[in-house]
């Protein structure tokens, strides 16, 4: 059990150093994943990673509070709602289920418009990576929240 | 036995080796494998989704069905993890063991 912050100035300042990078890097994995390798499941393991680096050094109690667990049960069904309803909304509209060319987005149009679907997508697959395995990690830690 | 196992797995081996020299040649692109739906993807990936990464494009667009089932297997495992890990709030150690002493009895 991690109460305490862990001791050691050195520690400390790496860490809250490499989390912003570590969560550019993340964004940037997401939304690059249209032109090299990369998209939702490598970014939202990475969000993950930085908010797991944070529990570890920071400790859980003041890490629950800048991050609280309830958050990431929250964006893992968030992330997986994006997808649904991604799924589900041209079905309203005419078209078959996950036929991203039919969102109701009407400023783009055809293939601008699937590649904008395939963002959307790919953000709802971080969002629901990241969320579970935060929350996979604070079950595990086995501290109460 | 246990010769008798180790000649009909010598016997399954010579099978399967034997099967292998029908398969196609890796990365053969006559083999049917590649001839099917996957010149297509690859010739109109740019003209459909605007995707220069094929890969991103078949995982998320044509086969964003697969995909959105990868999602739901991961969060399906973490709901699980949650309810088999969780602390409840309720005094789980009491009725545990009220439980295994009933056992004893």
């Amino acid at each position: 059990m991690i109460k305490q912050h862990y001791q050691s100035i050195i520690v400390q300042t790496i860490c809250s150093l490499l989390i912003p990078f570590i969560q550019l890097f993340a964004l940037y994995v997401i939304f690059h994943g249209h032109y090299g390798p990369g998209g939702g499941f490598q970014g939202g393991v990475l969000l993950a990673v930085s908010i797991i680096l944070q529990r570890l050094y920071l400790g859980t109690k003041i890490s629950y509070q800048k991050f609280p667990p309830k958050l990431a049960m929250a964006f893992a069904g968030v992330g997986l709602l994006i997808y649904g309803l991604a799924g589900i909304i041209p079905m309203a509209y005419g078209a078959s289920f996950l036929d991203y060319g039919s969102l109701p987005l009407f400023w783009v149009h055809g293939a601008e418009l699937r590649a904008l679907g395939i963002l959307i997508v790919e953000i709802g697959i971080g969002l629901g990576v990241f969320g579970t395995l935060v929350l996979i990690f604070d079950n595990l830690v086995g501290e109460r929240w | 036995m246990k010769w008798f196992n180790a000649v009909v797995m010598l016997l399954f081996v010579a099978l399967m080796l034997y099967a292998t020299t029908g398969l196609p040649d890796h990365a053969d692109p006559q083999a049917p494998a590649n001839k099917h739906v996957s010149p297509t993807y690859i010739e109109d990936t740019i003209k459909d989704t605007h995707t220069p990464n094929v890969v991103t494009s078949v995982l998320a667009d044509y086969r964003g069905y697969d995909t959105l089932g990868e999602t739901i297997v991961i969060f399906t495992a973490g709901l699980a993890c949650v309810l088999i890990l969780m602390k409840r709030n309720g005094n789980d150690k009491a009725t545990l063991s009220k439980h295994n002493s009933s056992d004893h009895m």
